[in-house]
C-alpha cells in the first residue's frame, strides 16, 4: 500500500491540493500501484493463464439502448466460469459490457464506475456521453502492454444521451479495439467476443431502427443464442442450472437489469421457438 | 534585526481560536437532523452553483459553514478518501467515523502548525438503516470533534442558539417534511431584528437528505418545486415518497 494513501493521522496534503477531477489521475499520484496498466509483467505470453469472457451485443430502440452477454469464462478449451456478469451499469445512464481477460476486465470496470461518480461529486456535475466514452477509451489504451501479452480487454459502452431530445435517438453504442480506439457505432447495433461475429450476423438481418424495447431484448438474447450455436466459448442459455444472459437497458429512466424472472422468460422463449426452427 | 517578540502559547491558540470564531460567525447556519426517511441538511445559501452541502459516499454526507475555498478543499479530499478506501476495499468499509477522524486530524495539524488556521466548521453524518444507528459529527477549527447521537446538529455562529431553539421539539420517528419544517424554523429564529424570528426564501434553502429507504447512493439533492412542495405539507402528511429527486436517477 502507497505511504500517500494512508488517511490515519489526517488527509494527506496531496488529497487536499491535487487539481483533478479524475480518480484515475488522482490514484496515478496517490497509489499508483493501484492502477491497471501500471504493472510490471513478467515477460512471455500470459493469455492462457486467466480466464476469458466472451460475447457481448448491444443495440439501440425506441427507448434507448439494450445491452446483454452471455455467463461464460472459458480457460483454453475448459469453462472457466458459467455464471460470470459482463454486463455491468457503469452510471445511471450508461452501462459497460466486456470481452476479454476476465480479471483484468473487472478491475477496469470497477475502475471506470468509480471514475464516473468521482468526477460526478467532485464537479457537482455529470460528464457527457462521449466524455464518459473517452474515459473508457484511456484505460483501455494503458491496457495496451498487458494486451501484448495476451491479457486483452475490450469493452463495449452503451448509454442514453441525456443531451439528445429524441429518445428513439438517445441511446447511443461505441465500441472500441485493444489499442484504445474508439468508434461510434451509428448502424444501431454492435457486438464484441469471441461470438460476435455470429451474434452481429444474426442482428444485422433482425435489427431495424426504432425497435420497442421489449423485441430489442428478445433480439439481444437471440443473437447471443446464435453467437453460442457456433462459438464454443459463448454459453448459451442454461435452462439445467437456470443460469440465462444478463439483459440490461439504458433508458430516460435510468439504467436496469432484467431480473432473473424476466430474462428466465425471455431466454426460455427463444429457447422453444429453436426447438421449432434451430436456426431461428 | 528584527526584534523577536514573546508570545505564550495560550496566547497564541486563543488567538486563533478567536480569528477564526470571529470569521465563521459571519456567515449563515446549517442544520442537520436525523428524521424516519433519513439525514437532513438544511442550510441558507444565496448561490446554486457553489454548494455547502454535498454527497461524499453511499451513505455518508458533507455539510460546511466557512470560508468556501478551505471548506471545499476539505470536502474534495474527503470524496477522495472515501473513493480510495471503496475502490481498495469495499464499498461498505467507507465509513463517517473515518472520515470525521480524518478532518479531525488534519484540522487540528493546521490549528497548531499553520499561521492562519482554517475558518471552517463540518458536519460529516451518515445514515444507517435505523434512525439510531445515523451518526453525526460536526468537527470544529481546531480539530475537536463532537459527535451527536440526539440527531440534531447545528454549524455556524449562533449553533447553539439554534439547537437550543429546536432539539425540544426534535422527533426522530418524524417524516421528512417535519424534520425540515424544524430545521427552517431554527435557521430564521436567528439573525432577525432584535432576536426576533425572521423569514428565509425557499429559494435561499439548500436542501439535500440522506435517503434511509434507498440502496446504493442515498444523497439527493431537493431543490425548486420538490423543495416548495415539502415546505407546504402540513405536518400530518406522509412525506418520504413525495419529494422529487434532483435528476440524477
Amino acid at each position: 500500500m502507497s505511504a500517500d494513501f494512508d488517511t490515519s493521522r489526517g488527509l494527506p496534503s496531496l488529497f487536499l491540493t491535487a487539481a483533478t477531477s479524475s480518480f484515475t489521475q488522482f490514484l496515478s499520484m496517490a497509489a499508483p500501484d493501484l492502477l491497471p496498466g501500471r504493472r510490471p509483467l513478467p515477460p512471455g505470453a500470459a493469455g492462457d493463464l486467466a480466464p476469458h469472457g466472451t460475447t457481448i451485443v448491444a443495440l439501440t430502440c425506441d427507448q434507448g439502448v439494450v445491452m446483454a452477454g452471455d455467463r461464460r469464462a472459458t480457460m483454453g478449451n475448459l469453462i472457466g466460469s458459467r455464471d460470470i456478469e459482463k454486463v455491468h451499469a457503469a452510471d445511471p445512464y450508461s452501462l459497460v459490457g466486456t470481452a476479454g481477460t476476465a480479471g483484468v476486465a473487472i478491475e477496469i470496470v470497477r475502475l471506470f464506475k468509480v471514475e464516473l461518480e468521482h468526477y460526478e461529486k467532485i464537479e457537482g456535475a455529470t460528464l457527457s456521453l462521449d466524455g464518459k466514452a473517452n474515459r473508457l477509451a484511456a484505460m483501455i489504451r494503458n491496457n495496451l502492454g498487458a494486451a501484448m501479452q495476451g491479457l486483452a480487454v475490450v469493452p463495449l459502452y452503451a448509454g442514453f444521451d441525456l443531451a439528445v431530445s429524441d429518445p428513439s435517438r438517445a441511446g447511443r453504442i461505441f465500441s472500441y479495439d485493444v489499442a484504445g480506439g474508439m468508434y461510434e457505432e451509428r448502424g444501431g447495433f454492435d457486438a464484441v467476443g469471441s461470438g460476435a461475429v455470429f451474434a452481429k450476423s444474426a442482428l444485422k438481418k433482425r435489427y431495424r431502427p426504432g425497435l420497442p424495447i421489449d423485441e430489442a431484448i428478445r433480439l439481444a438474447v437471440e443473437a447471443l443464442y446464435d453467437a453460442a450455436d457456433d462459438d464454443t466459448a459463448t454459453g448459451g442459455p442454461d435452462l439445467t442450472r437456470k443460469i440465462y444472459p444478463v439483459v440490461m437497458t439504458a433508458t430516460a429512466e435510468g439504467t436496469r437489469r432484467l431480473s432473473d424472472e424476466e430474462a428466465a422468460t425471455v431466454a426460455e422463449a427463444v429457447v422453444a421457438a429453436r426447438m421449432e426452427n434451430p436456426g431461428g | 534585526m528584527a526584534m523577536q517578540f514573546y508570545a505564550s502559547p495560550e496566547q497564541i491558540m486563543r488567538d486563533r481560536a478567536e480569528y477564526a470564531r470571529k470569521n465563521i460567525a459571519r456567515g449563515r447556519s446549517a442544520v442537520v437532523l436525523s428524521c424516519a426517511d433519513g439525514v437532513l441538511f438544511v442550510t441558507e445559501n444565496v448561490s446554486t452553483a457553489l454548494h455547502k452541502v454535498s454527497e461524499i459516499y453511499d451513505r455518508i454526507g458533507f455539510a460546511a459553514v466557512g470560508w468556501y475555498n478551505e471548506f471545499e478543499n476539505l470536502r474534495r479530499a474527503g470524496v477522495r478518501m472515501a473513493d480510495i478506501n471503496g475502490y481498495s476495499y469495499d464499498r461498505r468499509d467507507v465509513t463517517g467515523r473515518a472520515l470525521a477522524n480524518a478532518y479531525a486530524q488534519t484540522l487540528g495539524a493546521i490549528f497548531t502548525d499553520q499561521t492562519k488556521p482554517f475558518e471552517v466548521e463540518i458536519c460529516v453524518a451518515e445514515v444507517g438503516a435505523t434512525v439510531a444507528e445515523d451518526e453525526l459529527y460536526k468537527i470544529m477549527y481546531d480539530g475537536s470533534v463532537q459527535d451527536e447521537p440526539s440527531g440534531v446538529l447545528a454549524l455556524g455562529g449562533q449553533a447553539e442558539a439554534i439547537v437550543n431553539n429546536i432539539r425540544p421539539d426534535h422527533r426522530s420517528d418524524e417524516p421528512l417534511a417535519a424534520a425540515l419544517r424544524l430545521a427552517v424554523r431554527g435557521l430564521s429564529s436567528v439573525g432577525g431584528e432584535n432576536g426576533a424570528p425572521r423569514t428565509v426564501p425557499p429559494n435561499q434553502l439548500e436542501v439535500a437528505v440522506l435517503d434511509r429507504h434507498r440502496t446504493g447512493r442515498t444523497f439527493r439533492r431537493i431543490t425548486g418545486a420538490a423543495l416548495t412542495a415539502l415546505l407546504e405539507q402540513t405536518s400530518g402528511e406522509q412525506a418520504g415518497g413525495e419529494a422529487q429527486s434532483d435528476g440524477r436517477e
